[in-house]
């Protein structure tokens, strides 16, 4: 995880699109400058970050499942909860499982545990359209040949 | 049409803190209750779940945007149910 470029997935472990399933790998950094902040002797991963981290997870088995023909983008967090602090150095992992596959809009129900111990939890919806542009596109390409996003699932055959 | 009409108003009305007299069949979602694109997808997510179905948002947003539909035939409640029975009826 680059906490501060909003780079939260390390690697794509296990993704099923027709299950709409994904498992991935995060590992929180020992340093960042985002724990200077938060918080001062007290240094802990922000929940906002918990919830980012969430979102990408499911945005990557929304990006499988449509072949990459459409980007989904965050909409709404429902009954999201923190449930322990994450410090510096914590290896997480976050699930995620689709619930909704809807026209335009889908919906995940995701999971980050540490130790195998539940660190947060929500449902996250997403608006599903075409990428804005070719810039992001590529950039979202690159991202996934680096975190192991199944080449199979880059193209629509 | 009647029952989905109400059901879809109960959703309308839930999810976008309508009144629930405001609502009607003739009500356009956007121009008559101010919905946004937003919360037509939380209304779509509804009803999607109420009714088993999966409104084809992306069809008809492209339809509209072609020029090949009035926004009126996906806007207008009374014809939004008349799409979610054909597609209710479809799924049977």
């Amino acid at each position: 995880m680059i906490l501060e470029y909003f780079q939260m997935i390390d690697r794509i472990v296990e993704i099923d699109p027709d299950a709409g399933t994904i498992r991935a790998h995060c590992q929180v950094p020992v340093e960042s400058p985002i724990f200077d902040g938060h918080f001062p002797g007290y240094r802990r991963l922000p929940g906002a970050l918990m919830i980012e981290t969430m979102a990408q997870t499911g945005g990557w088995v929304i990006l499988a499942r449509r072949r990459f023909a459409s980007m989904p983008f965050l909409t709404r967090v429902e009954s999201a909860k923190m449930r322990r602090f994450v410090e510096p150095g914590e290896t997480l992992e976050g699930t995620a499982t689709l619930t909704h596959d809807g026209s335009g809009f889908a919906v995940i129900q995701a999971v980050l545990t540490t130790g195998g111990k539940t660190a947060a939890s929500a449902e996250i919806r997403y608006a599903v359209g075409p990428f804005p542009n070719e810039t992001i596109l590529a950039a979202m390409t690159q991202k996934s040949r680096e975190i192991g996003f199944p080449e199979e699932y880059l193209h629509v055959s | 049409m009647a029952s989905t009409f109400e059901a879809v108003a109960d959703i309308i009305a839930d999810t976008c803190d309508i009144e629930r007299d405001q609502i009607t069949p003739e009500s356009h979602a956007i121009n008559d209750l101010g919905i946004d694109s937003l919360d037509f997808l939380d209304i779509a997510f509804a009803v999607d779940k109420a009714f088993g179905i999966k409104m084809p948002l992306e069809q008809w947003t492209q339809d509209v945007n072609d020029g090949k539909v009035p926004t009126e035939e996906y806007f207008v409640l009374g014809n939004l149910c008349a799409h979610i029975d054909k597609l209710v009826a479809a799924k049977s």
